[in-house]
């Protein structure tokens, strides 16, 4: 197997004009979906690092889609802002690139939105080493076709990025946590449905199967203390709160629960969906966002359920053919597929 | 049988137009100096109605135009010179609202403020509110992504939008995205949202709702020039408060507002309007913050709505502002530039200066937190070369913007106005990609032809124009 490296938009080019078939990896932390196939070359975007813009009272930065989120984080948090969909696995590697073509997001997406709705741009490579760019970097913008959404969750099928722009937003001044337990997972899903339809603006709603609800809040503190009494008035109960909940949300965001399984996946969930999810032979898992995002450890015969369900999943670790179920729609996908990647240079389709 | 045949065989009468009175409406959006005659108007009232006139279209190579209610300010919906307007304002029928799930499901026809009326019984409502929300529908709020007074705290349309039904120009219906606010593989749904109907035409939407907040506070500042105000805004960013909304507007566009609707507006230069919204008791909290940073940008006056009535007395003049500012001129140009934020003092100065030198006047009311101007080029149309001017010194305007790294529309889309500008924001290579990708799914090129890409349809090879 071919390996290649390239650090800079030229070296891009370079790889994609050289081999017929191409693989590309920023840290490799979604190992399903960036280990090489047969008779893929692997391109390894690892040096393509660095951010290249950051203006924090503009709210926008822009930085090369190999480097890692973690380096964007700590940049981000000296000027007291974050990357408010809180991307999974930053402490295993992930990359800004690898995460828009894996299309992840965390348990803080549930306040303002998926990593969807903080993409502002891209300039990729294309399947004939071509640069395109789309989108733009200012918060606003509604110029030309918007390809920056369409890298999102692409597994890098239509090119390689090589740049990326995001909107950021100033991190909460305090957070604050609340678990509390249910008898049954029927009475934690009620609990949960109610409060999404309230205006609490939680920064995060997970559902810890069998029956815990855990809640982050942030904000000023001042206002924490009387928001957090209001939940458990709300609820019921008391439950237990965290004041130190850093370190527990990041093990969350890390998908540290997953870590025994053989199998990582990713399932767009919904809360009414729950109980049949549920019903399935799945490992350790978690329901983030209110229920619409499940993350869930399996062996084969997991997989196996929900391949025979037909409920569409992203394999992120472990053995699978396909990691996307079900593919893109063809006759939307395919001539797009086409019109960037006409060799097939790339993964999918 | 001929293609008006066809289509007259597909449609009970009354539901396909040819006649000269009734095409009238038709030939222009709300850029009315544009005009084209169609050679038909469609007005379906079922999906599958939709999806045969776009075969039709297809079979007989008619290019066709998607329309909503008209309101495109770039000449979005202007037809397309013999060929077919599909109109879908008949297709306004919110298909199912599931609060639980906080989604919609609405026909393309259905107006933007319609969602969040169903949606308020049960305290959720739809975020992206356009200005032209009580007319505009959802399907060309999708067309153009979008957006408002929120965009910065929000987003535009695409982040709201979570599964299309789409007719492909050649006549197929795909599904995209799907009902979780997440998915897996490339999220086509959003890149569908902004297209400007060059890719198909929206069948059906599914859209996410939020929890409407809980409390606002609104604030509105006076200030002694443009560039406090906007100097205002970065100050409020930088203390770390994210508003739902903050708008700016200038002595021009207060004066318009106040002669329309006489909002009670202080007398000033600029005006600041800044909104907080979340649960009470963090409002509470902001407020105070607020307070403190616009007591020390120099503010001449400070008002804080004590009362929701009070709140849309604030908002009445703002959103009054556009089609206030008719009173004062015949004639208008809506402009719809992006900036990036710092350097919106920059740009004021700069338009200030070109409405000097063109000697025309410009009012300025825009969303100052997303960077989104709206200067309004005033005119008159009756007088010789006016409108030329006008047109010449909003493109100036557009160039300013891009040079500012900032972009040619925040919400109003490219259309046939500024497609002639793309060039100025996008590379040769970026452009061609497009082209191919409206190439790939349109081969025949028929779904809103000659919009945003400046060289589509012009040569014998799409691109020759940029060689
Ligand atoms: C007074 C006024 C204020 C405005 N304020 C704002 C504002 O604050 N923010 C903002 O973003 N815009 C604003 N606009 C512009 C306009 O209202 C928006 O662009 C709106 O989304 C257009 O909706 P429409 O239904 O009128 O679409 P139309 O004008 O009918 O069509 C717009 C575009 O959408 C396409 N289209 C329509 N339906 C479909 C469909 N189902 N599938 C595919 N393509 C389709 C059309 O082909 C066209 O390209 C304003 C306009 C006016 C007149």
């Amino acid at each position: 197997m071919p390996e290649v490296r390239a650090s800079s938009l030229e070296e891009v080019q370079e790889a994609v004009r050289t081999y017929p078939r191409l693989r590309p990896k920023g840290g490799g932390s979604k190992p399903a979906l960036s280990t090489p196939k047969d008779g893929e070359a692997l391109l390894d975007l690892s040096g393509l690092r660095g951010i290249l813009e950051y203006a924090p009272e503009e709210f926008v930065f822009t930085a090369y889609a190999g480097t890692p989120l973690k380096e964007i984080e700590e940049t981000l948090r000296a000027h007291g802002q974050y990357l408010p969909f809180h991307p999974p696995l930053v402490e295993q590697g992930a990359t800004l690139g690898g995460t828009v073509a894996a299309g992840l997001s965390g348990p803080m997406r549930e306040r303002f939105g998926g990593l969807r709705d903080f993409i502002l741009g891209v300039r990729f490579v294309d399947g004939e080493g071509r640069v395109v760019r789309g989108g733009g970097k200012v918060v606003k913008n509604a110029a030309g076709f918007p390809f920056h959404r369409l890298m999102v969750g692409s597994l890098g099928a239509f090119g390689v990025m090589v740049e990326l722009s995001f909107k950021v937003f100033p991190y909460p001044r305090a957070t604050r946590s609340l678990r509390v337990g249910f008898a049954k997972t029927e009475e934690a899903l009620e609990a949960l449905e109610g409060l999404r339809t309230l205006p609490l603006d939680l920064l995060a709603l997970d559902l810890v199967p069998p029956a815990t609800l855990e809640i982050r809040l942030g904000g000023f503190p001042e206002s924490l203390e009387k928001r957090i009494q209001r939940l458990q008035d709300l609820l019921q109960r008391e439950g237990e709160v965290l004041l130190e909940d850093e370190a527990h949300w990041e093990g969350v965001r890390n998908l540290a629960f997953l870590k025994e399984s053989p199998i990582w996946v990713k399932v767009p969930s919904r809360p009414d969906l729950i109980p049949m999810l549920e019903g399935l032979p799945l490992g350790p898992r978690r329901y983030l966002a209110g229920g619409e995002l499940l993350y869930a450890g399996l062996d084969p015969e997991g997989l196996q359920a929900l391949r025979e369900r037909a409920i569409p999943h992203l394999v992120l670790r472990g053995k699978a053919d396909q990691p996307l179920h079900p593919p893109p729609p063809e006759a939307f996908f395919a001539p797009i597929k086409r019109a960037l990647d006409p060799r097939g240079r790339f993964p999918l389709g | 049988m001929g293609f008006l045949e066809e289509l007259k065989a597909l449609f009970p009468p009354g539901r396909v137009l040819t006649r000269e009175a009734e095409l009238a409406p038709y030939e222009s959006d709300a850029l009315t100096a544009y005009r084209k005659r169609p050679l038909a108007v469609v007005l379906p009232e079922r999906k599958a109605e939709v999806v045969e006139a776009v075969r039709l279209c297809h079979r007989h190579g008619v290019p066709f135009v998607a329309r909503g209610s008209g309101t495109s300010l770039s000449g979005g919906s202007l037809p397309v010179e013999g060929g077919l307007v599909i109109a879908l304002n008949r297709m306004n029928r919110i298909l199912r609202l599931d609060p639980k799930a906080r989604i919609a499901v609405v026909e393309p026809g259905v107006v933007n403020l319609e969602v969040s009326r169903a949606a308020a019984p049960y305290g959720l409502y739809y975020a992206p509110d356009p200005s032209s929300q009580p007319i505009s529908t959802i399907g060309g709020n999708v067309a153009f992504n979008s957006g408002g007074a929120h965009c910065l705290k929000y987003g535009m349309t695409a982040g709201h939008v979570l599964a299309l039904e789409v007719v492909t120009p050649e006549g197929e219906v795909v599904r995209l995205g799907g009902e979780s606010l997440e998915g897996v593989g490339p999220d086509l749904a959003g890149f569908f949202v902004g297209t400007e109907g060059l890719l198909g035409v929206a069948l059906e939407i599914t859209l996410r709702l939020l929890p409407k907040p809980e409390a606002y506070h609104t604030l509105l500042a006076a200030y002694g020039s443009l560039e406090a105000a906007g100097n205002a805004v970065s100050q409020v960013i930088q203390s770390g408060l994210l508003p739902g909304a903050m708008e700016i507007m200038d002595r021009l566009a207060i004066e318009a507002a106040e002669a329309a609707v006489k909002a009670g507006y202080p007398q000033a230069e600029a005006l600041l309007i800044v909104e907080l919204e979340g649960p009470k008791e963090e409002v509470e909290e902001e407020a105070k913050l607020l307070a403190q940073v616009i007591q020390e940008s120099g503010a001449t006056e400070v008002r804080i709505a004590q009362s929701e009535a009070e709140r849309q007395a604030i908002w009445k003049g703002r959103k009054a502002a556009f089609s206030a500012v008719g009173r004062l001129s015949p004639d208008y140009i809506v402009q719809d530039g992006v900036v990036p934020r710092s350097r919106l003092g920059e740009a004021l100065k700069e338009i200030g200066r070109l409405s000097q030198e063109y000697g025309l006047r410009v009012a300025n009311v825009f969303h100052a937190g997303d960077g989104n101007l709206h200067p309004l080029v005033l005119y008159d149309g009756k007088k010789p070369g006016e409108l030329e001017r006008a047109e010449e010194l909003a493109g100036e305007i557009l160039k300013l913007c891009v040079r500012l790294g900032g972009s040619l529309t925040g919400e109003h889309g490219i259309g046939v106005e500024k497609k002639g500008y793309m060039p100025e924001m996008f590379a040769t290579e970026d452009l061609l990609a497009m082209e191919r990708v409206k190439e790939a799914l349109d081969p025949k090129g028929l779904a809103n032809r000659g919009k945003v890409l400046p060289g589509y349809g012009q040569g014998p090879h799409p691109g020759e124009v940029y060689a």
